[in-house]
């Protein structure tokens, strides 16, 4: 299973399988997953982490998978932000391609991971936005446990979840909507900088059903349903289009809905100002992408 | 295989091996190792039994020490010592003007992040989790975090509040002009953020002193402040320049020199020790934070009459260089123009906020934010165009500064102002420019219709070298021998701090063109064997351990020509220098270096003192600085008024340089120097709660990335100085003085925003709105 | 000064056996293998969370990757892993077992790097030089896989590399240098 002889009362387990993850898991109960290492390392550095064992999960070939079907599209929690932001998932999730492109650098992107974004479950976690909007669901997996949640039920508050110590992201499901996306990430730095806020947009023509969720304006993403459910009856569907009122109401709503803080980053003001901002932006993208 | 022994020498950098003299863009000396990997920072040290050092620091602002317990620490296997404010066998404070900084804490901490105690262990994680353990009891104190508050407050130290108080009476001070503009302006604290963070090696030696490897921009003013509190003769204390990685100011006080002496000497091991990047943004000063108001007088031809203005700058918990940095804004306030009448009222203050003391524009930055500012204002009020403004009132030679000093080197305001507004404009957005390239970036949140050009121009003054009666010199010594197969080889010896700013290349390229050798070494920099280079900053390096280097081999030159004198049996004023070899005026006879060097090698030694300056007097007068150096910006921007974010588009600019000595690293530190303005103007800014730092690290205080960094186009206005050799002036601080101006006043043309703080926030533009 | 009474050297682990009160205060991975730059490298008694860039430094003399963050927000340590560029800062070491690691140095080594260093030295991109490994290892990776890309591709593909000396204008020369002459070289 691994390369790497043990001292005293220390593991390094390297699973080539999500089994053997979860095995190496239950038999050293004290071992923490390492999936990209991009918080988890920094952590470490910064003494605020001291693993006293670690199981790395970077060679579980499982975990890298990630599949397109016409109805959803799975995600392999070791599918890093480079991977994402390519190829048949980018096509598929192109607001999540487009959120993966704003993660930190190009170096973190091929490591990091979309099983660490959600485990880790910062408010800036610049997927979240997305599969909040889309509902995406989690699949997990713990000794002898195997269970799946929705993303809003997964992510409870500031960095905190509701996983288990021993419990494994596996993979992500999200589900294929026919309609555009948007992804908005607003930061003081043209690159390579944390979320002030962002913003996911989606239209779901079949469902003729506007989503949207927000990051860095609230301990979890923001979902505005008040906002979704007036925008949704104000769209003409026939013609794709809305009123300019309607798109700007659509912001003013959404910024009502969020609970943001002020902190070193930014105000509260700013924050909700910027939600607003961005929603009606996002969405009139829709609207121009599908027109 | 690069590194193989093929016939030729294909090692990158091997087919630009500098030849080069004065003027010629010769290449680095150190270039090769450094693209190779293999250069030797200081955090790249290590030697045999080496342990690991670590600094615990206060997690308060301001506190009182009741104790510190650092047997738990000790009590941890691997640990080794652990040393505090009662190890300290010498002076116990230290400081570049006044020794008024405590090595550790003792009884108080005046700020965030003050070191209280230091280990060494065998790990650095060992050491880290014993600095934690040492038990330290703190009885927090409410702190003072506001500059003018601390006037009034109680003292923080023996030394009290006020640092220093300058007055600047210039001209008739109740002199009135028919417009008046006046406004309030902020700056916010900027951290040098050099790459390499602070770290060394220091190694005990036999005599009983210490041998310390480490990156600091002045070895001998360390040398000596160690020296003081190790209790110690100078000699003993042996430091050698370590590879250093960045500078901009932030290495020229004492950070972690005296700690890992203290260590060294209590384990009899060498001890290293490196900052991690939130403890660098702990270790250093930084640049201070000011407030300003200022009132412009002027006729209504534009005509200059008065400027008034009130300076505060926060100096935080210890001198550091303070009061040359408040000389410098006070001197500068008025920018680069003809003021015939002056009051500036500028204080520097301690507080509990981090220390603050030198970076790149020294006092000049701040107050440009002001001036310019100003100056937009009054062109407005006066129905001007601001650069016609400017250019009308532009200082020259022969003008006075507010100090009434008069500038007899060369003031070219206007040819830098010309040619910055003389580059072409970049093409004006559109709807098919990349999204990524717009406000916002890689965050994609603007489209064309969000998006405002804008555009500004800023000028700026700033001394070169120290000013007010500082005795400033650099030492040099030079040796011309024969090496191997006969060819004359030239060693450099002079203390000159390398901090990336390419003076190992001047010095090599000076020696070229003085003794006409090729081969060029520089010694490694240190204390024992050369006297003081003075530091690698305020733009000083070329004029002086440049002049003494030129003057050493003035000397070499003069006993060459004794040498051949004496072998013709002529007279040596009928031996003439010529490029590499000397030749008799009268029978035309020519003596190669290689046959003059036959006799054995020739060494000089010179000690440059720039021309002596005075200190202010009580109304601010005097001849106080050497020189002045000028830059004119013009930035534009494209700015997303609803979100408030910032695209710097182009930087273009006129730098009165003097003479390009090597045109190349001049354009770098003109282009390094704008990064770091844009970064103030948009970006930079140690966040304070309290006194408190919120952002110690790179993942919150933002310096400019590639997406950021615009397009420059540069001009080298040279116009040569009398004084300086070859007519070189320093070019490395004024590219970051009015470049970030530039940039404000190009986002005000774009928002109509009044906008007078630096850094703009997002919110100071989005949201202005609802502020006014 | 109050210190430790021991000035031992830091033992090997069957001495700290005989010494159990000296025992490392910190997780140890007794021994493992690295692959760097072509070669097999052992590392012993090293702490668990030691990461990638610590071991290649501290243990293993390739000081090329360098410290400036230690937190993947400067580039400055960039490595590549299986020939993937990342921060090594943010590799735990063990983690990197199995796979293989190139440096700056075996960039140099193979040479394959050789016109994108000489390009930066020509173009004045270098100043203190700390970022310029980083830089090395980013450009090559760059080039290989997007040779023509234009100037926003590769801004955006240097984002993640801070330079506080040069604002980046001779850096991004260099690199069109380099484009210039593979493409006129035909590579």
């Amino acid at each position: 299973m691994g390369e790497v002889e043990r001292g005293a009362d220390v593991r390094v387990a390297l699973p080539t399988t999500v089994d053997e993850a979860v095995d190496a898991m239950a038999t050293t109960p004290e071992a923490q997953y390492l999936a990209g290492g991009t918080d988890f390392c920094v952590e470490v550095s910064f003494g605020l982490r001291r693993p006293p064992a670690v199981v790395c999960l970077r060679r579980v070939a499982e975990l890298r998978r990630a599949e397109v079907t016409p109805t959803e599209v799975v995600i392999g929690a070791g599918t890093t932000y480079a991977d994402m932001g390519t190829g048949a998932l980018a096509d598929a999730l192109p607001a999540l391609a487009a959120a993966a492109r704003t993660v930190g650098s190009p170096q973190i992107r091929n490591a990091g991971t979309i099983g660490g974004n959600v485990a880790t479950a910062s408010p800036a976690g610049d997927t979240l936005p997305l599969l909040r909007a889309l509902d995406a669901r989690v699949k997990v997996r713990g000794p002898g446990t195997e269970r799946e949640m929705g993303i809003d039920e997964l992510v409870t508050g500031v960095k905190r979840t509701a996983l288990e110590p021993q419990e494994l992201v596996v993979n992500v499901r999200v589900p294929r909507l026919d309609g555009p996306q948007q992804f908005l990430k607003v930061g003081t730095r043209n690159a390579m900088v944390i979320a002030i806020a962002s913003a996911a947009v989606v239209l779901d023509l079949e469902a003729r059903r506007v989503r949207a969720a927000f990051g860095s304006v609230g301990p979890v993403p923001i979902r505005p349903l008040e906002a979704e459910d007036e925008l949704s009856d104000a769209i003409d569907w026939g013609r794709l289009s809305a009123s300019e009122a309607a798109v700007s109401r659509f912001g003013e709503l959404a910024a009502r809905a969020c609970s943001p803080i002020t902190d070193h980053r930014s105000t509260a003001a700013y924050r909700r100002r910027a939600v607003e901002v961005i929603a009606a932006r996002g969405l009139r993208r829709c609207l121009r992408d599908v027109a | 295989m690069l590194a193989s022994s093929a016939p030729t020498d294909t090692r990158p950098g091997a087919r630009t091996r500098p030849r080069a003299g004065v003027g010629a863009d010769a290449a680095r000396p150190d270039g090769v190792p450094k693209v190779r990997g293999e250069f030797g920072f200081s955090s790249d040290l290590w030697m045999d039994r080496m342990l690991w050092g670590k600094t615990l620091r206060s997690p308060h602002v301001s506190a009182r020490i009741v104790a510190v317990d650092p047997s738990p620490a000790l009590a941890i296997p691997g640990v080794r010592a652990v040393v505090t404010a009662a190890d300290v066998p010498g002076r116990p404070t230290y400081g570049l003007e006044v020794p008024d900084q405590p090595v550790f804490a003792s009884d108080v901490v005046r700020y965030h992040g003050e070191p209280v105690a230091a280990v060494a262990a065998d790990h650095p994680e060992t050491a880290r989790a014993a600095a934690r353990a040492i038990e330290v009891v703190y009885e927090p104190v409410e702190p003072v975090v506001d500059a003018e508050r601390a006037l009034d407050a109680p003292p923080l130290h023996p030394d009290g509040n006020l640092f220093r108080h300058l007055v600047i009476r210039h001209g008739d001070l109740d002199a009135t002009g028919e417009v008046v503009v006046e406004g309030a302006y902020e700056v916010g604290m900027q951290d040098q953020a050099f790459m390499g963070p602070e770290s060394g090696l220091a190694v005990p030696s036999e005599d009983g002193g210490i041998d310390l490897y480490v990156a600091t921009q002045w070895l001998h003013v360390d040398r000596d402040q160690i020296a003081a509190s190790l209790g110690m003769p100078a000699e003993r204390v042996r430091l050698h320049l370590a590879g250093v990685g960045g500078a901009f100011g932030g290495r020229e006080d004492v950070s972690l020199q005296i700690h890992l002496c203290l260590l060294a000497l209590g384990t009899g091991r060498p001890v290293k020790m490196v900052y991690s990047r939130d403890e660098s943004f702990f270790g250093h000063v930084h640049r201070h934070p000011a407030k300003m108001w200022f009132r412009h007088h002027a006729t209504r031809d534009g005509d200059l009459v008065k400027v008034e203005a009130r300076i505060v700058l926060d100096g935080g918990a210890y001198l550091s260089s303070s009061n040359a940095v408040l000389s410098n804004a006070a001197c500068f306030a008025p920018g680069p123009y003809r003021v015939p009448n002056a009051l500036i009222d500028a204080y520097a203050v301690r507080t509990n906020n981090p220390p603050c003391g030198a970076m790149r524009g020294f006092g000049a930055v701040q107050v440009c934010y002001g001036h310019e500012a100003q100056m937009d204002k009054l062109a407005a009020a006066l129905g001007m165009d601001p650069v016609e403004l400017r250019l009308h009132n532009a200082l020259e030679r022969f003008d006075r500064l507010v100090t009434g000093q008069v500038l007899t080197g060369a003031v070219p305001v206007r040819e830098c102002i010309r040619a910055a507004v003389a580059h072409p404009l970049p093409p004006a957005p559109t709807p098919l420019d990349p999204p990524m390239a717009r406000p916002g970036g890689a965050g994609l949140t603007a489209d064309h219709a969000d998006v405002r050009r804008g555009v500004g121009v800023a000028v700026s003054v700033k001394n070169v070298a120290y000013s007010e009666g500082f005795d400033d010199y650099a030492t040099a010594r030079v040796r011309l021998e024969a090496g191997v197969g006969g060819e004359p080889v030239a060693t450099v010896v002079a203390a000159t701090a390398e901090v990336g700013q390419g003076f190992v290349t001047v010095a090599q390229q000076i020696v070229r063109e003085e003794l006409g050798v090729v081969d060029v070494l520089l010694a490694p920099a240190g204390t024992n064997d050369i006297g003081s280079a003075g530091s690698s900053s305020a733009s000083r390096q070329t004029w002086m351990s440049g002049g003494a280097i030129q003057l050493a081999c003035a000397a070499i030159r003069r006993q060459l020509i004794a040498r051949a004198a004496a072998s013709w049996g002529c007279r040596e004023d009928s031996v003439e220098w010529g490029a590499g070899e000397v030749v008799h005026e009268g029978t035309g006879e020519r003596l190669g270096l290689a046959a003059l060097l036959a006799d054995g090698a020739v060494e000089a030694e010179h000690e440059h003192h720039h021309r002596p300056t005075v200190p202010l007097d009580a109304d601010g007068q005097g001849d106080a600085h050497l020189s002045v150096m000028v830059a004119a910006h013009r930035a534009v921007v494209d700015v997303d008024p609803g979100l408030g974010l910032v695209k710097v588009v182009q930087v273009t600019t006129g730098q009165d340089v003097g003479r390009a000595l090597n045109p190349t690293q001049v354009t770098g530190q003109i282009e390094g120097g704008i990064a770091q303005g844009i970064g103030l103007a948009v970006m930079e800014e140690i966040v304070l709660d309290e006194g408190r730092v919120k952002n110690p690290s790179f993942t919150d205080y933002l310096v400019p990335t590639t997406l950021d960094m615009p397009a420059v186009a540069a001009t080298l206005v040279e116009e040569p100085e009398p004084d300086a050799p070859y007519g070189a002036k320093g070019v490395g601080e004024p590219p970051a003085i009015s470049s970030g101006p530039a940039v404000l006043a190009a986002i005000r043309d774009a928002t109509g925003l009044a906008l007078s703080r630096a850094p703009v926030r997002p919110e100071d533009i989005a949201l202005a709105g609802h502020q006014a | 000064m109050t210190s430790h009474d021991t000035t031992r050297a830091p033992g090997r682990r069957e001495e700290l056996e005989e010494e159990p009160t000296d025992a490392p205060a910190y997780e140890v991975a007794s021994r493992y293998e690295l692959h760097v730059n072509g070669a097999a490298r052992t590392v012993e008694e090293a702490w668990l969370g030691e990461s990638l860039l610590y071991v290649l430094r501290e243990r293993l003399g390739l000081s090329g990757a360098k410290n400036a963050c230690e937190q993947g927000e400067c580039g400055s340590c960039s490595v590549l892993l299986d020939d993937v560029v990342v921060c090594a800062c943010c590799v735990l070491a063990v983690d990197a077992v199995g796979s293989h690691v190139e440096t700056v140095e075996g960039l140099t080594r193979r040479g394959v790097a050789a016109d994108i260093q000489t390009a930066l030295l020509d173009a004045g991109g270098v100043q203190c030089g700390f970022c310029t490994p980083g830089f090395v290892v980013a450009v090559y990776d760059l080039l290989r896989r997007r040779p023509d890309a234009g100037d926003l591709e590769v801004r955006e593909a240097l984002s993640g590399n801070l330079c506080r000396c040069t604002g980046y204008g001779r850096i991004l020369e260099a690199v069109r240098a380099v484009q210039e002459e593979r493409s006129r070289a035909g590579v």
